[in-house]
């Protein structure tokens, strides 16, 4: 099996500033021809070459599902990260060719719900935007709760308010609104599934309140995909390949070990699909482990890794590689 | 048009033959000369011209009686084809994905004409020429998946993906080695193989089913299974045991080659892109052991794999109680021999 998922060449038919932290981008494919069709909450992958340094950095599909004349993303620009949010917002611009992967979906809603009630928090938005759009064709019934720093920074909200009426609930916090989770999420009727995509503390508030209120753990969906976070360079040994790789302050280990010509496998790179699941072969240091994926025990045994957003301190890691 | 349909029964009188052709490209499933399970996963990508890799779907000679056998046994028991609510949108998926593909690989019988979502459908060998709306279930005679499956061979399941596992939640079964799509709907992944010996304690299916929830869209892959059934029935279900079950005990020496088909199940897999969820076509090809020992690879190997296959597989394909009549038949196609790699007819 080849790594990621298929890719192909697309040209960025439109670059939109949403405002000075958001922008989106438009894809189209190179050949004029349709692009897949997909299904709300996919991802893809885009694959950026900054100054030699390749990055692959998914993001989800905000565009309509229907809609195969091209693909929308939005990013929203992280200026402590490692630089692929960046290069989106500086480098990127109309009429460039970059490659894209086939969507792959890690977040679907579930089919046989009642009703869906959809939370987001800030960027989060995206994935519901096509969620949203599918499930209006569909003639399902959905709710938007969607939270962002400020009417500004939170511009989606108005045009989907436009498009979907009083499905659509706004909440900015310099205006002092906020959801009232325990009620909303205690006044739902039987069959409803909640999907929850935003920051780490909002998906974990939510879920923490939900299981509190005796909601249904498989009636409970939530996506965070993790950017690699930053740290200190390492080594690592790769055993299988007989490589030594330099994993640099801004770069994922998975990077680094691709940059060294091994084809590893990935989809997701941030820490929820398991694709990339590593077994380490020998360990002198401490694994960050940073993933969603691995159980407490799999981290603690420190005998798995996952190279797209974990990381390693110490003297001394090889991987089956 | 590039293939000639023959005219031809798959019950009562059992007039399905294969030409000499349809023998040639028929799917070996055994590339060595021993059997044990293996997930055996390939990509399915287009295959050697003439075979039944050629193209995404294949359409061959059986393909307009086939069609008229499914409609007979849907007339018989309705509950054949069943859908889940929530399972439409895969059903539109996989209508999409058969159109599209045949209209392709077939373009003088099939074709396909799109005026935003307007779409003219026109399949010449089953002569149908309609006009619908994609995604209005108002617009066509039945569902999305009954519609398309009544002009495509094989079987279909749909599988929703949800809590990390896989749901049988839509189906058209009409040609399947003996199991009830009624009886399975809405299974998970390890339950609808429950029956199946040995692989579960291998750990087969906890590896497929964490393979399969990565399967990725425009990357389909495939798999061979196989079985035996006496005379070319194709609906060997448990819900008609009692019409076809009995047929093994009137096998003779005398009727083996005549009789006795190997029954080789091409599987495919396929992410389904609006969906999400997969499509599982199980395409059922029938051969009698006449016809299969003209190639002399095929009846040396079969002889060996049916010799050495383990006591539990040949109790759960169903032919254990004439498994030494067929491997005694077959011995006199074994002249001990080597058999040369992989399942190509030499």
């Amino acid at each position: 099996m080849s790594a990621g998922a298929t890719r192909f060449p697309a040209i960025v038919a439109e670059v939109t500033e949403i405002n000075n932290l958001i922008k989106t981008f438009r894809f189209v494919r190179e050949d004029g021809a349709e692009v897949p069709p997909f299904s709300g909450g996919s991802h893809i992958v885009v694959e950026m070459d900054d100054d030699g340094t390749r990055r692959l950095n998914p993001y989800s599909l905000m565009s309509d599902p229907a809609d195969t004349g091209g693909y929308s993303i939005s990013v929203r620009r992280e200026d402590g990260g490692r630089g692929g949010s960046r290069f989106m917002h500086t480098r990127v611009k109309p009429g460039m060719t970059m490659t894209i992967s086939y969507p792959v979906n890690l977040f679907p809603i579930d089919g046989r719900a009642k009703k869906h009630l959809l939370l987001a928090g800030g960027i989060g938005i995206t994935p519901f935007m096509a969620h949203m759009a599918q499930l209006s064709e569909r003639n399902q019934i959905f709710e938007l709760h969607y939270g962002a720093a400020s009417r500004a920074v939170g511009q989606f909200g108005d045009r989907l308010r436009k498009h979907y009426g009083d499905r659509i609930h706004l909440y900015y916090d310099d205006e002092g609104t906020m959801m009232d989770l325990p009620s909303l999420l205690r006044g739902q009727p039987a069959g409803t599934h909640l999907y929850v995509c935003g920051p780490k503390g909002m998906i974990n508030a939510v879920m923490k309140i939900a299981r509190e209120a005796g909601w249904p753990r498989g009636a409970l969906h939530s996506e965070e995909f993790l950017a690699p976070p930053v740290g200190l360079p390492f080594e690592v040994e790769l055993a299988n390949s007989g490589k030594t790789v330099q994993v640099g302050a801004a770069q994922s280990l998975l990077e680094a070990i691709e940059a060294a010509g091994v084809n590893a496998p990935y989809l997701c790179r941030g820490g929820a699909c398991g694709q990339c699941e590593c077994e380490v072969a020998a360990v002198d240091g401490e694994i960050e482990h940073n993933d969603h994926w691995l159980t407490p025990e799999e981290k603690a045994s420190n005998s798995k890794i996952m190279p797209c957003v974990s990381r390693f301190k110490g003297q001394r890691l090889v991987l089956n590689l | 048009m590039g293939i000639q349909f023959n005219d031809e029964t798959f019950h009562k009188d059992y007039t399905y033959r294969n030409s000499p052709a349809g023998i040639k490209r028929f799917p070996f499933p055994f590339p060595e000369d021993d059997y044990m399970y293996s997930v055996n996963i390939e990509p399915h990508v287009p295959g050697r011209e003439g075979s039944v890799f050629e193209h995404t779907f294949d359409v061959d000679e059986h393909y307009v009686s086939e069609m008229r056998d499914r409609a007979r046994v849907l007339a018989d028991d309705p509950l054949r084809c069943q859908s889940l609510p929530h399972m439409t949108l895969a059903g539109w998926d996989l209508l999409e994905l058969i159109m599209e593909s045949k209209a392709r690989d077939y373009p003088d019988m099939f074709q396909l004409t799109k005026n935003g979502d307007r779409w003219h459908w026109v399949n010449k060998p089953l002569g149908i020429d309609d006009t619908f709306t994609f995604l209005d279930e108002t617009t066509l005679p039945y569902g999305p998946m009954e519609y398309i499956t009544r002009q495509a061979q094989g079987d279909f399941t749909l599988q929703d993906q949800r809590d990390d596992n896989l749901w049988i939640e839509a189906g058209m079964v009409t040609s399947q080695a003996d199991w009830s799509l009624d009886f399975d709907i809405g299974m998970s992944f390890h339950e609808w193989h429950a029956p199946v010996p040995l692989a579960g304690g291998m750990g087969i299916f906890d590896r497929a089913l964490k393979f399969l929830l990565k399967l990725q869209y425009g990357a389909p892959v495939r798999r061979f299974n196989w079985t035996m059934t006496v005379d070319p029935l194709l609906d060997t279900s448990p819900e008609n045991y009692h019409k076809w079950g009995p047929s093994k005990a009137t096998l003779t020496p005398d009727t083996v080659g005549r009789r006795q088909h190997l029954r080789v199940e091409l599987q495919t897999l396929y992410r389904l892109p609006r969906s999400n969820a997969i499509v599982f076509p199980i395409r059922c090809y029938l051969i009698s052991f006449q016809d299969l020992v003209t190639v002399p690879k095929w009846g040396r190997r079969l002889h060996r794999v049916l010799q050495t296959l383990p006591e539990e597989l040949a109790e759960y394909k169903g032919f254990a109680r004439n498994r030494q009549m067929l491997t005694d038949w077959l011995a006199q196609y074994d002249d001990g021999s080597p058999t040369s790699p992989g399942w190509w007819a030499d």
